[in-house]
């Protein structure tokens, strides 16, 4: 058995027989080969001195559960990491932060506590996945879309608290906003609900979020405040239809126009759904020297140049996709109507994509172009780093830097050519590359996935280009919207404003809530005030077998 | 270690736990719920359907359920280990009661 870190063993080994007693020897996990089933799998420290390892794994099963072991953890001090269902690949899989900690894995408490129609909301515990809510609501015939990320087997209270996202209508696709009322352990044991949920026999917990006083949901997202035990969000009716289309455009200037009207038709709620602007130009002036150099520098005359090489490849310099979301009539006339707006542009082009109406049955979701964008829940997007005849060997996963930047076409093509910049210098080993793309409301994020090998000095390479990608957003005014364990103090550094006042608000925080320190200490850059000024804290004290080391993948 | 070394040494071995029999109604259900998102025919929405036929080019199916030379030792040893994209399997989410009905489910009945 491994132990946590600042816990003496003969204090664990009772503490390990106290987690016994209450959740069943069955559910604590505490041999090695059963714990290293929650290292990161996409781990950018893979078999490194600084790899994220926990000491063991407890599986509760309700809220009382719960209760009992952090109580537990809170007496002997014990750090203690939860996930829900661990699946945040790219972000940090199912390891903790501070190597030693406990994981607390909630895969097992999956109860879909209420779905309902009417009102049109659902209230799950954390190990319900999106898989498992849209196979509820079709056995059951509701007449209800859920928003789900590409990958389905996330789970809504896990998702929404990294502050991540999908792809269908606001407010719905951005899962932090869309939730509503929370039940939240915290550290000595204690149980409290938000928002009208802290009114007995509540009967709006899920309709109405604010309740009454400060709102306390924000602090349990992105933090270490508290283990949520239950999570109200709200879903949209089923639309009745869809439609895609997407709008091009010929030169290199017109980016500003193009993202000008795209975000007025955002804030103005015709556009409710995600949209991004990228350059069909980008591949071939990628592989043409001269024109990557001249679209770094882009004077006039290289804008010029740049222009007649597009003009010369047929090829639109801009495009960007819209979505539509619901009655038939008005999906096609807002298409219709965002069309014409464009129409001053000189040479804009637009191309009509799917129009599809609901219901439509499973087989025929999957083979529309994207079932993630129509609320299925699917694995598909895994062909991300997959191997294929452009990649034979495959990757073990990859490794998200994800910075936000304004709605604007002069920060489209300031973040494009910054971050190209540092990436084309530092020899970057990136596996995707996703354009700004709105993921949140109004702003857009740039998304680079670096592949993750199996091999230490490609990882320590990566991670370097990772922190000077951090730093360099920042001198921007860039930061990330969410990041892997393996930068969070990176990332916490650069939100630096007024000596860091934020992160000390947040350490103040985090001493009253959690006094002994004990939830996911280090997460998003929050160290428990025993060990914050330790040197070193998020490094390994613990070692990984010896047949384990290296590549523990086939 | 070739992949096709693998399954041949994998196959000689034979090991307590597997000597039991596995429920394949259940293992069924288990791959239904954690597999088949992944490896069910069509490359096109299913990465491991993908890999599996850029890996054998059509020697063997792309699809587990299709397979003939699976046995159980060697799903447990992908679900419990991972390869390359697919992750390990946690024993909350797969118990090992779960996993040796998978493997019984995913090999050819003798
Ligand atoms: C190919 C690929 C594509 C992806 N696409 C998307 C995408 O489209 N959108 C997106 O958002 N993400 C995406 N991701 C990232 C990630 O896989 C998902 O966000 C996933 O849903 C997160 O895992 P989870 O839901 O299991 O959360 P978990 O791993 O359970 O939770 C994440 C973190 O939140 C905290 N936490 C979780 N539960 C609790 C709790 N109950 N109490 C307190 N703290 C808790 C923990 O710190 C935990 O580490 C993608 C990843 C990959 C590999
Ligand atoms: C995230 C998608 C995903 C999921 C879910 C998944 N797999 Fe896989 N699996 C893959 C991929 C991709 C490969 C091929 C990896 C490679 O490139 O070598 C693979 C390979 C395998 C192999 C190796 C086959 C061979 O001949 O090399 C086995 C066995 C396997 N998976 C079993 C399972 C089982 C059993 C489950 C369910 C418990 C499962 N997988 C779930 C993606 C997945």
């Amino acid at each position: 058995m491994r132990y946590p870190p600042g816990v003496s063993q003969s204090d664990f080994d009772r503490a390990v027989r106290q987690f016994e007693s209450s959740i069943g020897a069955e559910w604590v996990f505490t041999d090695e080969a059963d714990v290293d089933l929650y290292r990161d799998a996409y781990s950018p420290l893979w078999g490194e001195e600084e790899e994220k390892i926990p000491s063991i794994a407890l599986a509760p099963q309700s809220a009382e559960e719960v209760q009992s072991l952090m109580a537990i953890c809170n007496e002997f001090q014990i750090p203690v990491y939860p996930v829900s269902t661990g699946k945040n690949l790219g972000y940090g899989g199912s390891a903790p932060v501070l190597t030693g900690s406990v994981v607390l894995d909630l895969k097992r408490m999956n109860r879909i506590i209420e779905v309902n129609e009417e009102n049109a909301f659902a209230l799950v515990e954390p190990g319900v996945s999106y898989f498992d809510l849209y196979n509820y609501i079709q056995e059951k015939g509701l007449d209800l879309w859920i928003d789900c990320p590409d990958p389905g087997w996330g789970s809504l209270i896990g998702n929404s608290l990294d502050h991540g996202v999908g792809y269908t209508v606001n407010p719905y696709r951005d899962h932090f906003e869309a939730h509503c009322g929370m039940e939240v352990v915290l550290a000595d044991g204690d149980i409290v609900r938000t928002g009208m949920g802290a009114l007995p026999n509540a009967e709006t917990w899920q309709q109405y979020r604010w309740g009454y006083g400060p709102w306390m949901d924000g602090l349990f997202a992105q933090s270490n405040f508290g283990v949520v035990t239950k999570m109200g969000f709200w879903l949209s009716p089923a639309p009745e239809a869809f439609c895609s289309g997407s709008v091009q455009v010929m030169r290199y200037n017109d980016v500003h126009e193009l993202v000008r009207i795209t975000a007025k038709m955002m804030y103005s709620g015709i556009l409710n759904s995600n949209a991004g602007v990228q350059s069909p130009m980008q591949f071939a002036i990628g592989q043409n020297p001269e024109m990557q150099e001249r679209y770094e520098r882009a004077n006039e005359e290289d804008i010029r140049i740049l222009d007649e090489f597009a003009r010369s490849n047929n090829t639109p310099f801009w495009s960007s996709q819209f979505k539509f979301y619901g009655p038939r009539e008005i999906v096609d006339s807002s298409w219709e109507y965002v069309k014409r707006q464009f129409a001053d542009i000189d040479g804009v082009r637009y191309q009509d994509q799917e129009s599809l109406n609901f219901p439509m049955s499973y087989e025929e979701l999957m083979q529309t172009a994207d079932e993630n964008h129509l609320g299925v829940p699917s694995m598909s997007v895994f062909q991300l780093g997959n191997r294929s005849n452009f990649n034979p060997a495959g990757t073990n996963g990859h490794l998200g830097f994800s910075p936000v930047v304004p709605m604007t076409g002069e920060a489209v093509l300031e973040s494009n050519k910054v971050l190209v910049r540092v990436l084309r210098e530092m020899g970057g080993n990136t596996v995707f590359n996703v354009p700004p793309y709105s993921y949140h409301q109004r702003t857009f994020t740039i998304l680079v996935g670096f592949t993750v090998t199996r091999d230490a000095d490609t990882n320590r390479k990566t991670r370097e280009i990772f922190r000077e990608l951090v730093k360099v957003a920042a001198e921007h005014g860039w930061g990330e919207y969410r990041t892997h364990t393996a930068f969070m103090d990176d990332c916490a550094a650069a939100y630096s404003f007024n000596d860091n006042a934020l992160l000390r608000l947040q350490q103040t925080l985090k001493d009253a809530i959690d006094p002994r320190g004990i939830i996911s200490a280090g997460r998003y850059g929050i160290w428990p005030k025993h060990i914050r000024d330790t040197e070193g804290k998020g490094v390994a004290t613990i070692k990984v077998s010896k047949e384990k080391e290296g590549d523990s993948n086939v | 270690m070739s992949r096709s070394f693998l399954f041949l040494v994998l196959a000689l071995v034979s090991c307590e736990l597997f000597a039991q029999v596995g429920d394949r109604a259940h293992g069924k259900e288990v791959y239904e719920h954690w597999c088949s998102s992944c490896h069910a025919p069509g490359a096109r929405k299913h990465p491991g359907t993908s890999a599996l036929e850029f890996i054998y080019k059509g020697e063997k199916s792309g699809v587990l359920e299709e397979r003939l030379d699976l046995t159980p030792e060697l799903v447990a040893l992908f679900v419990r280990n991972g390869v390359k994209i697919m992750p390990p399997f946690r024993k909350t989410e797969i118990s090992d009661k779960d996993l040796l009905d998978l493997g019984a489910y995913l090999s050819p009945q003798r």
